[in-house]
């Protein structure tokens, strides 16, 4: 258990490293940074004074040890379009990108359980292939498209809920369901399959033999060994979510990091889109680190080994 | 006194498959009976008819079903899961996944209790420590707090059969309990069920194909050919005179000591149990029968030899030459 | 019931292969399905309501965008760029993916590790972010989108090429193949590849849908394909103005972009499942 959790770790550790240097490389891609930091209507000279106020005149590896050792400490230097600290920038704005993810993972969760322990238990009937049916629908709803339509419907037409912003907790279940309907289909396949392998186990026919009913055989029995795969692609969901609430944030104007994020990127402001990339990779290593360390804990055979 | 499980006239069907045509048996308390045949004939399903437990593409269909007297063939999932676990247990071929690896030991047995007697979590822990000792697990306190994996799989069918027996129950049925374990520990196993038989009254239903375990464990014996009963008798006289030519067929590939020759080879039946699909007439061994006559392509009769014996074959008892 | 199921299995993959080939044929033949040019401007008949509504003409059959272009011949038009970008996408993040699978899954150990550690660093990288970031540095067109989405979208290719080839390794006919002396090179192409292509099919659909949808988002923010391309996303985007008053200008090309990747998983579905039962047999 020592061995793995030590081999996790290390891992964790290089793909931040790696990620470190591919969002040092990815702002280089343009070539002449100081060019696209001017702006398109700038001088020579005005182009001279940004690579020297940037530090962009030093040679490359030099730019890329300093960034380095600063990021390691959180320090990702000044925003070029916000005049501001790029983490005070992003801390600021971190609370409401992570709300929408978390409202987005329980949306996705309290949806995509149930259907996917109802599908298993009806395997190849027909509420499971309609669910399957409804779960691919899912799958091949443009999220952006599906923000506009359900803010027509409920926003404008229903008026049940406000269209933008982030005042209370009801500007975040639109976003919040749209964000959970990416990552429903895959959960859902899971738990279904999960479950289904659970139920043909010879333990549940001895949970039956002990006549136990049917909510303890179905929750407490196969669920939780069904949870294991589950849990793991929560956490990759969860990750994935934050990335893609760029969009979700752009369509309904939440002001969290992907906003920034979307801003930043057309404003050429670099060093916040370095970091958000970075935090955001971050983001989702420690979260799956985390559900490896949870099947740990669920499952008595991996804590033993 | 009627007997304990009474099963007359048992079909199961997979789709078109019948997997148990006729099937009737007794189980009397505090005797055991053993199912005897070759893999596929029958018998797993049919103590999983009995209990209810058939996968559900099975049918099951019964002249009568009763236990203690009372009809469970209609009873409902509900009636049942109320017997299941408190008047009669089962455990199982694979003591390696039997158990959920999820959770303790002691937490699978104590659900038992709660579930059926509303003990408390403590009580049962209780009972299940005692069990456990009872079953001759040393420590069984710590034993309580381990998982499945952390068992030997003689120590785990120790664990199942102590959990089937957690509300006393008056009917335990084994299917195949020893197969997966080492000869050693079947042998200790088989001497435990056949203790607590005795201590306890227990009626057992157990399922082999291994004619050595039924010599040592039975008073009762029923041999299953292709989903039948095709024969019934108490241990003794079904190996001191084999009447089904089936069964003698069995008992020739077992080596009896005292009884075989050195210049006489084990016998072995030819062929294979066939798949019997509906519309099937007559004897279903009758390929592999070494005294097939074209008759047994008919309607074939059970004879009754003895009282509490009978066989199903077209050949009288007093045709039938001693083996 | 076997029965039932068998249809409603054929079903799906029968409707999304009519949904793909029919969107297919429509890119292809773009031209002739849409007689209006796509780009001609008509100030004087902006937003117009598709030809079935009230207000709608018959010469507009789904109406025209807030510049008065034809939207049926933009749709129609659409369709080559989604096609495009799915098709060369899965082209480019296949090679990709199925090389470094196939490497990582055939030679195992070090080489192994160090692929399996390029599909888990690629996973930690935002996607969207990413393929947003590099358009806006390199400049947005259609080879830029192809390009950055093809050289993320390959970890699944990756993933699935790897475990099938560990698995068909170890197969007695590639023994036979080593034991009878075929060089590397000889084994990866001639035996390996051509035994994991089924499940990799699959993998192509889920992620050709993907692309397309991907397309989609990025040139609905602005840093996809540029305009005045019709892309569906970008559609969507311009439309976004007027959704309020006119909201089929958001349902044609939505609905749209919608029914081609319900098609396309359809297809994929079907596929798996074809694949699945075909192994039982």
């Amino acid at each position: 258990m020592l061995q793995f959790l030590a081999r996790r770790l290390l891992v964790a550790v290089l793909v931040c490293l790696t990620v470190l240097t591919f969002a040092f490389a990815l702002t280089r891609l343009a070539g002449d940074l100081a060019i696209s930091i001017a702006g398109p209507n700038s001088t020579a000279e005005d182009i001279e004074v940004v690579r020297k106020a940037y530090g962009l005149d030093r040679p490359l590896v030099t730019q890329f040890f300093d960034w380095v050792s600063r990021a390691v400490v959180g320090d990702f230097g000044r925003s070029y379009f916000f005049r501001e600290k790029v983490s005070t920038l992003i801390f600021d704005r971190l609370p409401i990108t992570l709300t929408l993810g978390l409202v987005g993972l329980g949306i996705a969760l309290s949806v995509a359980l149930p259907l996917g322990v109802i599908s298993a238990l009806r395997e190849g009937r027909p509420v499971d292939r309609i669910i399957s049916l409804v779960a691919l629908l899912g799958q091949a709803m443009p999220s952006f498209w599906l923000g506009l339509v359900l803010m027509i419907t409920f926003g404008l037409h229903l008026g049940w809920l406000p269209i933008s912003g982030t005042g209370t907790w009801q500007h975040f279940v639109m976003p919040g369901t749209v964000l959970a309907f990416s990552a429903i289909p895959a959960l859902m396949r899971l738990t279904r399959a999960g479950m289904i392998d659970a139920m043909s186990a010879d333990y549940i026919r001895t949970a039956r033999a002990k006549g136990l009913s049917r909510t303890s055989i179905v929750l407490k029995h196969a669920a939780r060994n069904a949870a294991m795969p589950v849990v793991s692609i929560a956490a990759v969901q969860l990750g994935f979510m934050l990335g893609g609430s760029i969009v979700i944030e752009t369509v309904f104007a939440l002001h969290g990091v992907g906003f920034l994020a979307w801003e930043s990127i057309s404003k050429n402001d670099f060093p916040t889109v370095q970091a958000v990339v970075l935090l955001l990779a971050i983001i989702y290593t420690l979260l799956t680190l985390g559900a490896d360390l949870l099947n740990a804990v669920l499952d008595p055979r991996l804590r033993a080994a | 006194m009627s007997a304990l499980l009474e099963v007359e006239d048992l079909e199961i069907s997979f789709g078109a498959l019948d997997a148990v045509r006729g099937a009737s048996l007794e189980v009397r308390r505090g005797e055991t009976h053993c199912l005897v045949g070759e893999s596929g004939c029958g018998k797993s399903v049919t103590a999983l008819a009995v209990m209810g437990l058939l996968p559900s593409n099975g049918a099951r269909r019964a002249k009568r079903l009763a236990f203690d007297g009372k009809d469970i063939l209609g009873l409902d999932e509900k009636g049942m899961s109320r017997l299941r676990g408190d008047r009669m247990a089962m455990i199982f071929q694979e003591p390696m996944t039997s158990l959920n690896p999820a959770y303790t030991v002691g937490s699978q047995m104590a659900e038992v209790l709660i579930r059926h007697r509303g003990a408390s979590k403590r009580a049962a822990l209780d009972r299940a420590a005692e069990l456990l000792a009872r079953v001759r697990i040393t420590s069984p306190g710590m034993r309580l707090g381990q998982y499945p994996h952390q068992l030997s799989g003689g120590l785990r069918q120790r664990v199942m059969i102590a959990m089937a027996l957690m509300c006393d129950p008056e009917l335990l049925i084994a299917d195949e309990p020893t197969t997966a374990l080492d000869v050693t520990v079947q042998a200790q196993i088989l001497r435990l069920l056949a203790d607590l038989q005795k201590d306890l009254g227990l009626a057992i239903l157990l399922i082999t194909h291994d004619l050595g375990v039924v010599a040592r464990t039975a008073h009762r014996v029923s041999v299953m050919y292709a989903g039948e009963v095709v024969e019934s008798s108490p241990v003794d006289r079904l190996f001191h005179r084999p009447m089904h030519p089936y069964t003698r067929g069995l008992l020739s590939c077992v080596p009896v000591p005292g009884k075989i020759r050195r210049d006489q080879p084990l016998g072995s039946i030819p062929g294979m149990v066939p798949h019997v699909t509906r519309g099937f007439e007559g004897c279903a061994f009758r390929q592999r029968c070494p005294l097939t006559r074209p008759d047994c392509a008919g309607p074939i009769e059970r004879r009754h030899p003895d009282p509490d014996r009978d066989y199903l074959c077209q050949i009288a008892p007093n045709e039938m030459a001693a083996p | 019931m076997s029965r039932w199921r068998s249809w409603g299995r054929n079903w799906g993959l029968w409707l999304g292969a009519f949904i793909v080939g029919f969107t297919l044929f429509v890119a292809i033949f773009a031209p002739m399905v849409a007689t209006q040019d796509p780009f001609a401007q008509d100030l004087s008949r902006r937003l117009v309501p598709p030809s079935w509504m009230e207000g709608g003409r018959p010469q507009h059959f789904l109406g025209t965008d807030g510049l008065g272009r034809d939207y049926f011949a933009r749709l129609v038009y659409g369709a080559r760029i989604s096609m495009l970008i799915g098709i060369a996408t899965v082209v480019t993040s296949g090679i990709i993916g199925i090389a470094l699978g196939v490497v990582g899954g055939f030679f195992g150990g070090r080489i192994d590790d160090v692929i399996l550690f390029t599909i888990t660093a690629r996973l930690s990288i935002p996607l969207i972010l990413v393929a947003l970031a590099v358009v806006s540095l390199v400049g947005s067109s259609l080879t830029v989108v192809v390009a950055t989405l093809g050289l993320l979208l390959w970890d699944r290719f990756a993933v699935v090429a790897r475990v099938a080839t560990m698995q068909v390794r170890t197969l007695d006919y590639v023994a036979a193949a080593w034991s009878a002396g075929c060089s590397q090179p000889y084994i990866v192409m001639r035996e390996i590849l051509p035994n994991i292509l089924s499940p990799l099919a699959v993998v192509a659909t889920l992620e050709m849908a993907l692309a397309i949808l991907l397309e989609a988002a990025l040139s609905f923010l602005g840093l996809g394909v540029p305009p005045p391309l019709p892309s569906w996303g970008l559609m969507i985007a311009e439309a976004k103005d007027y959704m309020f008053f006119n909201p089929w200008v958001i349902m044609v090309p939505g609905m749209s972009l919608f029914v081609l990747v319900f098609g396309i998983n359809l297809l994929g579905d079907g596929l798996r499942d074809l694949l699945r039962t075909g192994r039982v047999a």
